[in-house]
């Protein structure tokens, strides 16, 4: 029962929020109940991690490895989100951008999305799982257009007309995936079960299944944000609320590429990993270059971060073409890490936009001296996503890296060393200039709200101790690996 | 209902949907796309149907109706809704002129029985013969979002990708199932009904609902 209450908690709280209307202990109650889904997560997580995976309603919800560790990353990062949404709508309400009618909106539509992204984690249908994260782009279009300028409506259209696209292909490919398995099994009795489909995988249609993987690393990639369907992702990250950019950011892309990694397993069985590994390393040195060459004339901060996530999706799919165990392991950490650190990245971009109201890399200046606690949490969030040492994000793209070397892809991991290196050097040269200089003589020291520093300090310093401690994810990291490795 | 007559009828829709997407392309009138896209449903429907008689599969008839219901009706009244707002429903400045996107369209066609030939050979039923076509509305869909400028265009071209998708699936699979088939047939009505959110407040607000005008957001 324990996956059914793990979707239940969310949608009951989402309809308690829709009931009573938007008020300050509403949006705490919502924080709880990410706190449940993050506490689940780890008791799945203890209860699957050496044993098979828990099976509900015959099949219907199963949770395996790596949906615990996919549950956890919800969590994590969902809690950290929704605890900032508190403070972001009292600040639009108070600031009169927002209503009280609107805040209730935004309240159920983000425990709706939330939900929703629990559902493509713990389905053991691949159907349902493409209903799930369809359903995702629906409830999502809403919160990137929830502040209604101009800009936000264009990159809400933006994004549900390209991500229907890409959605479209994929329940193609899940169509071309039934049909090959209901030839493999005769007809039998075929369905869409993930277990069912890998059991099958080795007499499935290989000229089909080539056809299917590559509808679905297009269509889900569009999800995911890999080029060359990342269009709307810089749009819709840039333009939505600051807390539903780091759960989009941090976990939808994710989720979206989880549902991948489950397909290209069943691909393997049927093709051997040649042929999933050129669609992965073709999308991800995509995503490489196009992030690097847009990345050094950026000049909107937000925008910088949205470009950031197009090559961290491009680093996990190098890692997961790679496919070795290590590779996936890593690839799952880098998950994580990733999630973690964008999100404190994208809350502190919301907070400066917040204080300072602009966008524009230019516009601001000195955050350091001038706000010690908010600059140093963006400064510590950048070195993380750069992948410095502690973090966790040095030892998963070490990994991925040696990885690739290891099963032959020793030019791919020199191609995507050069396109970081590039990476690296735009976004330090951006983040120097947002955040050293002095302070202009007479202006004090500003104080950031501890509601909001002290969430964020948290989880930079759970995404370093994971960084340095590899004891209580490990064995569950090398398990998740093994679920889609044979 | 004899297979010749099965054959012949399954023929007759399926040929409607594509050339209904050749439709599209040839016509600049919003009004005549739309109308095109409702006889588009309809045939998707017919084709639903008449493999439901023909195989004796119940729920297959049910979703027949529902598609016609849906994509014959409801949807393309709800894509004229959006067109109510706009003053000039003309597609007037489409990136490609008329006659080489009907080249386009001819060229998608075949490469759709190229890239197709695998599933064709798999599934090995009369039915599965006509699957290339689904595949050529499809692309015809995503060429048409790509070179038309109108938001109601986008919307057509979406439904155009998604009917062949539909196509595909009847053809192939005798239709998936059917929890999977609803989620992805509602799915098309929720996209539809947000995008005419989305439109409305565009023009309500900002007047805008020709995507050349949108371009707020560059880098």
């Amino acid at each position: 029962m324990l996956a059914f209450i793990l979707l239940l908690v969310p949608l009951v709280t989402g309809c308690v929020a829709a009931a009573v209307g938007w008020r300050r202990w509403v949006g705490w109650l919502c924080t709880a109940s990410l706190g449940f889904v993050l506490v689940t997560g780890v008791v799945l997580a203890t209860r699957v991690v050496h044993r098979p995976a828990l099976s509900e309603f015959s099949g219907a919800l199963r949770v395996d490895a790596l949906s615990a560790f996919m549950v956890i990353v919800i969590g994590a990062i969902g809690l950290l989100a929704v605890c900032q949404s508190v403070r972001y709508l009292e600040h639009e309400i108070s600031s009169g951008h927002s209503s009280t009618r609107r805040a209730t909106l935004y309240a159920v539509l983000v425990q709706g999305f939330i939900t929703t992204m629990l559902l493509a984690v713990v389905a053991g249908n691949v159907g349902v799982m493409w209903v799930a994260v369809e359903a995702t782009t629906i409830i999502t279009t809403f919160l990137v257009g929830y502040r209604r300028t101009r800009g936000a409506l264009e990159a809400s259209w933006k994004y549900v007309i390209i991500c229907s696209v890409g959605i479209a292909l994929a329940f193609l490919g899940t169509v071309l995936v039934y049909l090959a398995a209901l030839h493999a099994s005769h007809g039998a009795h075929a369905s869409l079960e993930w277990t069912s489909l890998m059991s099958v995988a080795h007499h499935l249609d290989p000229g089909v299944m080539r056809l299917a993987l590559a509808l679905l690393v297009l269509g889900y990639g569009t999800k995911v944000g890999l080029a060359p369907m990342h269009s709307w992702l810089p749009d819709a990250h840039s333009q939505a609320p600051a807390p539903v950019s780091a759960l989009m950011s941090g976990v939808l892309l994710t989720v979206a590429f989880y549902v991948l990694l489950r397909f290209k397993a069943i691909a393997d069985g049927a093709l051997g990993v040649g042929f999933s590994r050129t669609l992965f390393v073709t999308a991800g040195l995509l995503s490489l270059a196009v992030a690097a060459s847009l990345l050094l004339s950026q000049r909107d901060y937000k925008r910088m971060l949205a470009y950031h996530s197009v090559e961290h999706m491009g680093l996990i799919a190098l890692g997961a073409a790679a496919g070795t165990p290590l590779a996936i392991a890593a690839v799952l950490l880098h998950v994580l890490g990733h999630g973690l650190a964008k999100a404190v990245l994208f809350l502190a971009a919301g907070e400066i936009l917040l204080v300072e109201g602009t966008t524009e890399i230019d516009q601001v200046k000195a955050l350091l001296a001038r706000r010690p606690a908010l600059g140093g949490v963006f400064a510590f969030g950048l070195v993380a996503l750069l992948g410095l040492p502690p973090f966790s994000l040095f030892i998963s793209e070490l990994n991925m890296l040696r990885a690739e070397v290891h099963v032959g892809l020793g030019w791919v991991a020199a191609v995507s060393l050069v396109l970081m290196a590039v990476i690296f050097g735009s976004v330090m040269s951006h983040g120097r200039h947002m955040l050293f200089g002095a302070r202009p003589d007479g202006e004090p020291v500003h104080k950031s709200p501890s509601l909001v520093t002290v969430p964020l300090i948290g989880a930079l310093v759970g995404c370093g101790a994971i960084g340095v401690l590899a004891w209580p994810l490990d064995s569950l990291l090398r398990a998740a690996a093994m679920v889609v490795v044979k | 209902m004899n297979s010749a007559t099965y054959l012949s009828f399954l023929e007759i829709a399926a040929g409607l949907v594509i050339l209904c997407a050749i439709v599209t392309l040839w016509r600049r009138s919003l009004r005549a796309i739309v109308r095109a896209l409702a006889v588009q449903g309809m045939a998707l429907g017919v084709v639903a149907l008449v493999l439901g008689l023909h195989h004796h599969d119940d729920v297959l008839i049910v979703v027949g109706c529902l598609v016609v219901g849906a994509k014959g009706f409801f949807i393309p009244t709800l894509v004229k809704r959006v067109l109510a707002n706009e003053p000039m429903s003309r597609e007037t400045s489409p990136l490609v002129n008329v006659p080489a996107s009907l080249v386009g369209a001819g060229a998608l066609t075949f490469l759709a029985y190229g890239a197709t030939r695998p599933v064709v050979a798999l599934v090995s039923t009369s039915a599965g013969r006509l699957i290339p076509l689904g595949f050529a509305t499809l692309l015809i869909g995503f060429f048409s979002m790509v070179v038309r400028r109108k938001a109601a265009s986008q919307i057509v071209g979406l439904l155009l990708v998604d009917n062949g998708i539909a196509l595909v699936a009847f053809l192939a699979t005798a239709g998936v199932p059917l929890l999977v088939e609803l989620g992805a047939s509602l799915d098309v009505l929720l996209v539809v009904v947000v995008l005419r959110v989305l439109a409305v407040q565009l023009w309500s607000k900002f007047a805008v609902l020709d995507l050349d005008e949108l371009q707020e957001l560059h880098d």
